[in-house]
């Protein structure tokens, strides 16, 4: 059985296929202005990895923030949803997750199969976004993807009193000027992010397992902080960013068993 | 009676002089990294025009001092200091007697202040670590559109159709505006759509304290005449503006340094 998920993010499409109930092979790539033709090209991508055609999927379940732009999919589910399917699937001991996106942040919590029984979420403010860490790193003249490692080499945190990307982006400034080490500022920065999606998690309530999906689950020095506050080890999948297109791609293999 | 008023804001540092309780002297300058040396610097100034007007004064002859905003525990020579929200509410009473609700729209603050019909504060509400709504907002959409911030007033009352700006994130808007740039919008309409979102914003927090009439809006951003319209409409009541509206607060703490002298006396 060939079946697919699609998750259009704000900041970037995934796409993976599933077969059976194995990942046959998947996609990352940058959302454009055209959403459209973005979840085509993101799925070609997929398809051409796979070996497969279009016409080889028997169903596609669309998901993210551009999920109903999807023109082949057979139906659409949200992102929450999905991100609770795709951890569970992973890890099946995680009830406790949080999503954190390009745009967006989500804590949610599920049961034993996956199904969410609450979330919150942050689409109204770029804190802790993936958004955030890319001004921080453009401000800060460092590539996004070194950000974590750095951080971890901090001798101790600067503070950083707002997770407001605009206020933070001009707390940083003001530490570089003053010579602090870049490193200790980027821990600082951690701390400001971890405490905003702490509380987040807190308005779901925190169950164990703890699982932290989304791009941002790959800056080890966020996740470190999010543990310490959280008082859980996070565990995160190989690739955190297809979580919610894996979940899409298990919705169409359950809408495909149900026929 | 010599007594000054400074006000150390997030992007700059107001200082008001009163002799014998008239404004004799103000300075607006640019706060920077040294907040201690910035307030020192501003009432410099302000004594030095003092001076240029016959009245020679220096920082030790001054009878009372008092220090407010965000970096008020910064300037050394205050005897005394008073939060933003009791200096807005003293400074902007004494402009407009008729206030009852203080709108202050700062660099990275904004507040909204219900007085009683004695000037009382009754409640008030401020921005919590976030842009959205202040000067910052305006600044950064701004840059983005290829705008002077100065400028932003007069072009928005042009507008034919001010664009539909959502997002109250100052980060969001961005992508919101730069999308609208794409799309060839005039310029007009999308910087009213701007100070369209950000009235909207500000008269969320309005209607959390309850408005009171008169109201009165004061900080740098009331400056700008576009964003003054924009809540005009939204709040559907005239809203009074001083000449001065950025030093409103440094004022306040003018007066209340007065009253300390007087009392004190």
């Amino acid at each position: 059985m060939l079946v697919a998920g699609i998750d259009i993010g704000s900041l970037t499409a995934k796409a993976l296929i599933l077969e059976d109930s194995k990942i046959r092979a998947y996609a990352i790539i940058p959302t454009g202005v055209d959403s459209e033709g973005t979840s085509k090209k993101v799925m070609n991508s997929a398809l051409e990895r796979a070996e497969l055609s279009l016409e080889d999927l028997e169903y596609v379940v669309s998901t993210g923030y551009g999920r109903v732009i999807v023109p082949f999919a057979n139906k659409n589910i949200t992102e929450i949803s999905c991100h609770a399917k795709g951890a569970v699937f992973l890890f099946p001991s995680v009830r406790t997750i949080l999503d954190m996106g390009g745009q967006d942040c989500k804590a949610i919590r599920c049961d034993a199969s996956g199904k969410v029984q609450n979330f919150a979420m942050n689409d109204k403010c770029a804190a802790g976004t993936g958004r955030f860490f890319e001004i921080i790193a453009e401000t800060m003249e460092l590539p996004l993807e070194e950000l974590g490692g750095l951080s971890l080499e901090a001798m101790s945190a600067a503070k950083i009193s707002s997770a407001c990307v605009v206020f933070a982006k001009s707390e940083v400034l003001a530490l570089l000027r003053k010579g602090v080490d870049k490193k200790n500022i980027l821990a600082g920065i951690n701390e400001a992010v971890a405490l905003r999606v702490f509380a987040l998690l807190n308005r779901v309530g925190i169950e164990k397992d703890f699982a932290i999906t989304g791009g941002i689950a790959k800056n080890v020095g966020v996740v470190r902080k999010v543990e310490e506050k959280v008082g859980l080890k996070a565990l995160i999948a190989e690739e955190p960013q297809i979580v919610g297109a894996l979940g899409a791609a298990l919705f169409a293999k359950e809408a495909l068993e149900q026929v | 009676m010599l007594v000054a008023g400074v006000d150390v804001g997030s992007l700059t540092v107001k200082a008001v002089i009163l002799k014998d309780g008239e404004v004799a002297a103000t300075t607006t300058l640019i706060t920077g990294d040294d907040a201690a040396t910035a307030a020192r610097t501003a009432i410099n100034e302000a004594l030095k025009s003092l001076a240029e007007r016959g009245v020679s004064a220096t920082l030790d002859s001054l009878d009372y001092v008092v220090a407010t905003g965000v970096g008020r525990k910064e300037v050394a020579f205050a005897h005394e200091v008073k939060t933003d929200v009791r200096c807005d509410a003293v400074g902007a009473r004494h402009l407009f007697p008729s206030v009852r609700t203080v709108v202050d729209i700062g660099a990275e603050s904004c507040k909204v202040i219900r007085l009683s019909k004695k000037g009382r504060v009754e409640d008030f509400t401020a921005n919590d670590k976030c842009a959205s709504g202040t000067g910052m907002f305006l600044d950064t959409l701004a840059k983005v559109i290829g705008v002077g911030v100065e400028k932003l007033g007069e072009l928005s009352l042009k507008a034919k159709e001010p664009a539909k700006i959502s997002s109250m994130c100052v980060v969001f808007a961005e992508s919101e505006v730069i999308s609208y740039i794409h799309k060839k919008t005039p310029v007009e309409d999308i910087i009213a759509g701007v100070h369209e979102s950000i009235s909207n914003r500000i008269f969320g927090m309005m209607n959390r304290v309850g408005i009171e009439k008169d109201v009165a809006l004061v900080g740098g951003v009331a400056r700008n005449v576009g964003v003054v319209r924009a809540l005009e409409a939204r709040a559907g009541e005239n809203i009074l503006v001083p000449e001065a509206p950025q030093i409103a607060g440094a004022l306040g703490a003018a007066l209340i340094a007065a009253k300390a002298c007087e009392g004190g006396a």
